[in-house]
């Protein structure tokens, strides 16, 4: 029989009080359909107003509410009380890891933000045809090499994950790289070359050790690890490429 | 206090945001474009449609077809104008994104897919899988970063916007970061914060939803129109609101009710078979099902849970291959987020409310009266949904609309003069009022949420499906109750730092006034029309109702209503009947078009 | 402008000025959890392989030196702490190569007939030849 109250032990850290993140418990009742959001948000309704923590869709597609959840980085609205409820087990909730802390649960993305623009995310055709000549013609084959790194929700979940992340404050990351390969590897786009010196550099895919963290627990199945190595692979393949035909031929 | 300028200040940054930053920026690259949300873009509502998004496109298809579907859906209360721009220019936008990078599904041969959609005669709904919405907006998020003059303030909420002079010149917002606040002049602003689903208790709408830019228009003087008219999706979860979309219904779904019955037969709706027939039972219309859902609460045979009322939608009869087939979304969504598997369990399922047709009443352009302030999106009405919306049609809506006012204000702001310094004064009496009001107020005894959980009963009860005089007198009396406890808020959440409790008391006073809008244009509107029906008042009445209802503010915070009438050019009033009367209604309507 | 909490705010903090907290990412982050001290030790297996390769190298030369040499090598390798090591090594080796197999397909996706293979697939067929040419090599060896 499931107990009907679980216990949350949140990391509390508000800059105007305190130095440092402290933690924090609360009690909350267990429903079958209840989340680990649904238990934030009752307790900011009824008991303490001042928890405060992201959070939009409740259905896993805005990216909002990651939080590092007994010391897993998950989706809050996908993460439901009753599967630690019925091993008795208490709930850590935290902010996501590797990123510095506004308050409470909430994570400062600026850094995020910008590695993301650093990758050229748009689309870099050769040229710029006219609408009234349709569109690009893409087979769905085609839509499908690249289809994968584009379902990124930027919940930032593998940037909490990532060792190389969490040492290395430049390293760009495994979202911004995996959504540069989702235009790399897209038919339409002649982008490469300018993403280039982005991404195969020490900063870039060279930073990455497989550790893998980042597919293991991104929600959306993006597969940011495979795109480094896919990225690797092409990178230096085109570097031995260099030395037959010279860039541009 | 601190003060930044921009020509162009989009609020919100969402589907049409985005878009209409990108138009402002491709008229004149030399405009200062500022983007100001409450959250990060990608984080905006457009990200959750999952249908589709509709445009003529195949060569059996045609404008003017589009066009009829979209007024004769809407109950003849769209302005056939703005239609016809619209269906004009949707295939346009859609083919923009295309060329931006958007992953439209695509034929064999590599052209775009269409598909059919509920509603539309034609196929016609573009699609990206089943998350067009979340492939729009992250194109449009990511093409966005490449134009230098956009800027974007990232978490800013916006509290009021500054009118002088018979103009909008700014608004004053807090950076959630920090706390500070500031003004921000611009001088024209575009609203495009969506629509405000959150007014109601059971919705498909994210927490963001809080209706902000219609309260902010209402406050500046700008009128409300049809906020009467709220789209319900028959079946949603009832705690989480998630939608589960008509293909399961489509797939053999059955709806039952407490007694393990197909309640559906009774409301005139055809007879039960095995298998799904269109337009019958569970393909039956969407508001017809909500209605139905109504009848059957009212006979005591709806099932109680800790959520509120449901019925069941039972796809158990379907099997697990079938299921995660060709309903492999359903699944997930419902065992992801609530903890439910439908290949064993039973789906409870209710209405739940979907979208705004009413919002801030703009023109063709997205111009709004106020000189100075427009609107895009969902938010705003101008109107080409009428008086109920046709899937698929909220997407290009963004989009069309979005460019429009795009266009429009980088043009206006080209021809005027800097701001007032006047504006800088009311700026600083908004950030008394915050202070004064909220965070070093005394004494208050009222939660949030208490309040909130309040006013979304007394909507659900009021401005729900079906409406009466009574209940909407009820409504409007607990309203001004509602107001009055307002005021009496006391906030937990002292502190500048992403105060989150602030933002959503100031979330639930703009709440507060949009409410108040929809009861009254709900109170005066004595007729029935697409998502509006009155017990008391069942029919249509094109005599005196085939207007928009305006909606202005008082200022004791009560509303008054005036009508404005729809613009018709070719389309003139039909019949929206359903089966054998349908294709007689368009009959004689097609005939009228030739 | 005032702020109210002025003389309750913590020592450091500037109001409006957001004060972040950047937590300290510790040198033993890799014992931390279960996911990473796996990493370390799939890292760290490459030395097992290094140590294979020296150990057949002296193999090579011992044998290229004479039976004496080689003799001697034997009874170097039969030493227990020797046996040891050696049994570690090859633990090692076989995490490495089952690791490495399991990675492979995620950074060469095989696609055929418009889809992408599942990895389990793509990584089948180099089991199947560890496993084929393993059997050679005892076969080779032990006749």
């Amino acid at each position: 029989m499931m107990a009907d109250k679980i216990t949350l032990e949140i990391a509390r850290y508000s800059p105007e009080h305190d130095q440092e993140p402290h933690f924090q418990s609360f009690e909350v009742p267990v429903h079958k359909e209840w989340v680990v959001l649904d238990a934030l948000n009752h307790i900011k309704d009824t008991v303490d107003g001042t928890l405060t923590y992201r959070w939009s869709c409740r259905m896993g597609i805005c990216g909002s509410c990651g939080m590092m959840v007994n010391g897993e980085p998950k989706l809050t609205c996908a993460t439901f009380l009753s599967s630690y409820a019925k091993n008795g087990e208490k709930i850590r909730v935290e902010p996501l890891r590797y990123f510095p802390i506004v308050r409470d649960l909430v994570t400062e993305l600026s850094d995020f933000l910008a590695k993301l623009k650093k990758v050229k995310p748009w689309l870099l055709p050769k040229d710029e045809p006219p609408l009234a000549q349709g569109e690009f013609l893409q087979t769905p084959e085609q839509v499908d090499r690249y289809k994968q790194f584009s379902m990124c929700i930027n919940c930032t979940l593998c940037y909490a994950a990532c060792p190389v992340v969490g040492l290395d404050p430049v390293f760009v990351g495994p979202a911004a790289i995996a959504l540069a390969q989702r235009y790399n590897m897209d038919s339409r786009d002649q982008g490469a070359g300018e993403r280039t010196a982005i991404l195969a550099h020490p900063d870039g895919v060279w930073g990455c050790t497989f550790v893998g963290e980042c597919t293991r627990v991104c929600p959306k199945h993006v597969d940011p690890a495979g795109a480094i190595q896919q990225y690797k692979i092409a990178a230096v393949l085109d570097w031995l490429k260099s030395f037959v035909a010279p860039r541009g031929a | 206090m601190e003060a930044s300028s921009h020509d162009v200040l989009m609020v919100g940054g969402g589907g049409a945001g985005l878009r209409a930053a990108i138009a402002a920026a491709e008229v004149n690259p030399k405009l200062s474009i500022a983007v100001i949300s409450k959250v990060y873009p990608m984080r905006s509502h457009t990200v959750s449609a999952e249908g589709g998004a509709a445009g003529v496109a195949k060569p059996d298809d045609s404008l003017d077809e589009h066009a009829y579907d979209t007024i004769s859906g809407g109950d003849w209360l769209s302005d056939q104008d703005a239609v016809e721009a619209f269906v004009r220019e949707a295939p346009q936008e859609l083919l923009q994104l295309e060329h931006w990078g958007c992953p439209w599904n695509r034929e064999p041969d590599g052209h775009i897919a269409v598909r059919a959609f509920g509603g539309m005669k034609k196929r016609r709904t573009w699609f990206a899988a089943d998350k067009t919405g979340f492939h729009m907006l992250h194109t449009l998020f990511q093409t966005s970063l490449k134009y230098q003059p956009i800027t974007r303030y990232d978490e800013w909420f916006v509290t009021r916007l500054l009118v002088d002079d018979g103009r909008v010149q700014g608004v004053v917002a807090i950076e959630l970061m920090s706390g500070k606040i500031q003004t921000i002049l611009a001088k024209a602003i575009i609203l495009c914060t969506g629509g405000c689903g959150r007014v109601f208790p059971f919705t498909t709408n994210a927490a963001i939803k809080s209706g902000d830019g219609m309260a902010l228009a209402y406050r500046a003087g700008s009128p409300l129109k049809d906020m009467e008219f709220v789209q319900y999706h028959p079946t949603g979860l009832p705690f989480t609101g998630i939608l589960i979309t008509e293909a399961a219904r489509a797939e053999g779904g059955y709806m039952l009710n407490k007694d393990g019955y197909r309640y559906l037969q009774d409301y005139n709706l055809g007879t039960p078979e095995p298998k799904p027939v269109l337009r019958c039972m569970e393909l039956g219309p969407r508001d017809r099902l909500s209605q139905a859902f109504i009848k059957e609460h009212e006979k005591g045979r709806t099932i109680e849970t800790p959520h509120g009322h449901v019925v069941h939608l039972d796809l158990r009869h379907l099997g697990e291959k079938l299921i995660n087939t060709r309903l492999p979304f359903v699944r997930e969504l419902c065992l992801k987020y609530q903890n439910i598997d439908p290949v064993t369990e039973l789906v409870p399922v209710r209405p739940v409310v979907h979208y705004m047709m009413g919002g801030v009443s703009t023109d063709i352009n997205g111009a709004t009266p106020l000189r100075g302030l427009l609107a895009a999106g969902e938010v705003a009405c101008v109107s080409i949904n009428g008086a109920n919306r046709l899937g698929s049609n909220s997407l290009p809506e963004c989009l069309v609309f979005g460019a429009r006012a795009g266009k429009t204000a980088a043009e206006y702001a080209s021809e005027q003069k800097p701001a007032s310094a006047a504006v800088l004064a009311q700026a600083l009496d908004e950030e008394k009022r915050l202070e004064a009001q909220y965070l070093h107020k005394v004494g208050g005894r009222e939660r949030v949420a208490t309040i909130r959980g309040e006013m979304q009963a007394t909507m659900e009860r009021s401005v729900g499906i079906y409406r009466d005089e009574p209940l909407l007198q009820e409504g409007t009396a607990k309203l001004r109750e509602l107001r009055e406890r307002y005021a009496d808020i006391n906030l937990d959440d002292r502190s500048r730092t992403f105060n989150t409790e602030l933002e959503s008391a100031l979330e639930l006073g703009f709440m507060l006034d949009v409410a108040e809008s929809m009861m009254q244009c709900a109170l005066h509107r004595t007729e029935s029309r697409g998502a509006h029906q009155r017990l008391d008042y069942p029919n249509r009445d094109d005599e005196r109702f085939l207007a928009h209802s305006l909606v202005y503010r008082n200022a004791d915070g009560t509303s008054r209503v005036e009508y404005m009438p729809v613009t018709i050019t070719r389309w003139p009033p039909g019949e929206r009947v359903y089966g054998q009367g349908k294709e007689h209604g368009e009959a004689v309507a097609a005939k009228r078009i030739r | 402008m005032m702020n109210e909490d002025a003389g309750k705010s913590a020592p450091g903090y500037t109001p409006f000025h957001p004060r972040w907290y950047r937590p300290h990412v510790s040198v033993y982050w890799w014992l931390g959890e279960w996911h990473y001290l796996k990493f370390i030790l799939r890292e760290l297996s490459s030395v097992a392989v290094a140590f294979f390769v020296i150990e057949t190298l002296f193999m090579l030369s011992a044998l290229h030196e004479g039976p004496e040499a080689y003799a001697h090598f034997q009874a170097v390798l039969r030493n227990p702490l020797v046996v040891l090591i050696n049994i570690i090594s090859f633990l090692f080796v076989v995490f490495h190569t089952i690791t490495w197999f399991n990675l492979a397909p995620s950074a060469m996706p095989v696609r055929m007939g418009g889809k992408k293979l599942p990895e389990a697939l793509v990584a089948a067929p180099s089991y199947v030849a560890w496993v084929v040419i393993s059997a050679i090599v005892c076969w080779i060896v032990l006749h």
